[in-house]
């Protein structure tokens, strides 16, 4: 990789601060996909303010109907947390399903949202749960986080420093992996969320979008016939060596209905 | 920039460039060659050590992000009089590899695997490595050798 210089600040400020030098800084989490990229030299950036030195970004909280992860909290921790199994096992089961064991030792929720892999899984659950992200700045809505391919809401120097899950009524994620990179070719969260029915969908498209058609069939009838003739259209979808739009079309309406007969 | 740790019981300070990876301390500047670089894209395994007592894939971590930490390599698990640690005498007994290219990252991954699931069933077992590749064995022997030595461990 490129060579850069390196900062470990103790707290958020110094974090903003860091970041607001100017040059070309970005933040370091669990670096899973950025020492990766910067490995392929498809990343450069001038500067990494390490994260890791910050505690208060760590950490799970349960507040009453809601329950708010730190930014910085591994996806291992979130798999194996008590409160997040027994109040939202969807999420702890997605997170459990990320990447390998090693990856979710080191990975991060706020590293993961805030590069917004169009194959990655917690987009689909930040949307899907109808989640909020919170930032060193303000509040953003899960509907208006997601802009597009590696593309969000998050402004230059906007640091997350935790997500917060509102508890749903029931939930289920579902994916179908990628068997080399288990990254997803598609994943579908269906969550039936206090303010109403959401089907959120990651790996098929640039970013991860909901299904209007299937939450509007679940809400009167949560069941797989619902939306058994329901499909988006493969127009738009991703097409790979890994699978077609019309198959990732396909793949679609199968995980929403195995995930709504999963989160029965 | 200047980085201490703890790596296999014994302190260690030295001074790397920012983007040296922590296999390449690890290999180059500690001379622990155990510890081996596959793939170097962060999916085969081999380079697994241990970091703060949980399984990291070393090729995709810096050198820097381990400032402070207590690391566990391949070379740490067996006793300072030889004695081969339990997951690495399961694998010598069960046959549980033939190159070895992939074996100190299996191990090191076997050994945390063991630590969250005491006992798995097999299919536990397959699943939870799936981030340690083997080109030689087809994994029957290694998944053989952590059955094993869970019932030690």
């Amino acid at each position: 990789m490129y060579a850069f210089k390196y900062q470990k600040p103790r707290s958020i400020a110094e974090a903003a601060a860091a970041l607001g030098k100017g040059g070309d800084a970005k933040l370091l989490a669990g670096g899973q996909s950025l020492i990766a990229a910067m490995k392929l030299r498809l990343s450069a950036p001038s500067d990494l303010v390490d994260l890791g030195g910050i505690g208060e970004l760590a950490g799970i909280e349960v507040e009453g109907a809601s329950i708010s992860i730190g930014a910085m909290t591994r996806h291992a921790e979130v798999a194996a947390s008590a409160e997040v199994q027994a109040r939202i096992p969807a999420l702890a089961g997605l997170a459990a399903g990320i990447g390998d064991r090693m990856v979710r030792n080191m990975g991060t929720i706020g590293g993961s949202l805030a590069h917004n892999d169009p194959v990655a899984d917690y987009p689909a659950a930040v949307l899907g749960l109808a989640a909020t992200v919170h930032t060193n700045k303000r509040k953003i809505a899960a509907d208006d986080f997601f802009k597009g391919m590696f593309e969000t809401a998050l402004a230059a120097g906007e640091i997350i420093v935790s997500v917060s899950f509102p508890v749903p009524k029931r939930a289920a994620y579902i994916k179908f992996k990628n068997p080399a990179s288990r990254y997803a070719i598609v994943g579908v969260m269906a969550a039936a969320t206090a303010g109403g029915v959401r089907v959120a969908v990651t790996g098929a498209a640039s970013s991860v979008f909901r299904v209007a058609a299937m939450e509007q069939a679940l809400a009167a009838n949560w069941s797989p016939d619902a939306i058994a003739g329901i499909a988006v259209p493969a127009a738009g979808l991703n097409g790979d060596m890994h699978a077609s739009a019309e198959y990732r079309a396909h793949l679609i309406t199968v995980m929403a209905r195995r995930a709504v007969e999963a989160a029965k | 920039m200047k980085i201490s740790m703890s790596v296999n019981g014994k302190r260690v300070s030295a001074d790397v460039e920012e983007r040296t990876l922590l296999v390449a301390f690890i290999r180059d500047s500690l001379g622990l060659t155990g510890t081996h670089i596959g793939c170097d894209t962060g999916q085969c395994g081999a380079c697994t050590v241990h970091m703060n007592g949980r399984a990291v894939k070393s090729c995709n971590v810096l050198a820097l992000q381990a400032d402070g930490a207590e690391l566990l390599t391949i070379e740490g698990l067996a006793a300072a009089d030889g004695t081969l640690h339990p997951m690495q005498e399961a694998f010598r007994e069960n046959h549980g590899l033939q190159c070895g290219f992939c074996t100190p990252g299996m191990v090191m991954s076997a050994v945390d695997l063991l630590k969250n699931h005491p006992s798995p069933a097999e299919d536990t077992i397959r699943a939870e490595l799936d981030g340690n590749l083997c080109r030689c064995t087809g994994y029957h022997n290694i998944v053989k050798a952590i059955k094993a030595a869970s019932a030690k461990l």
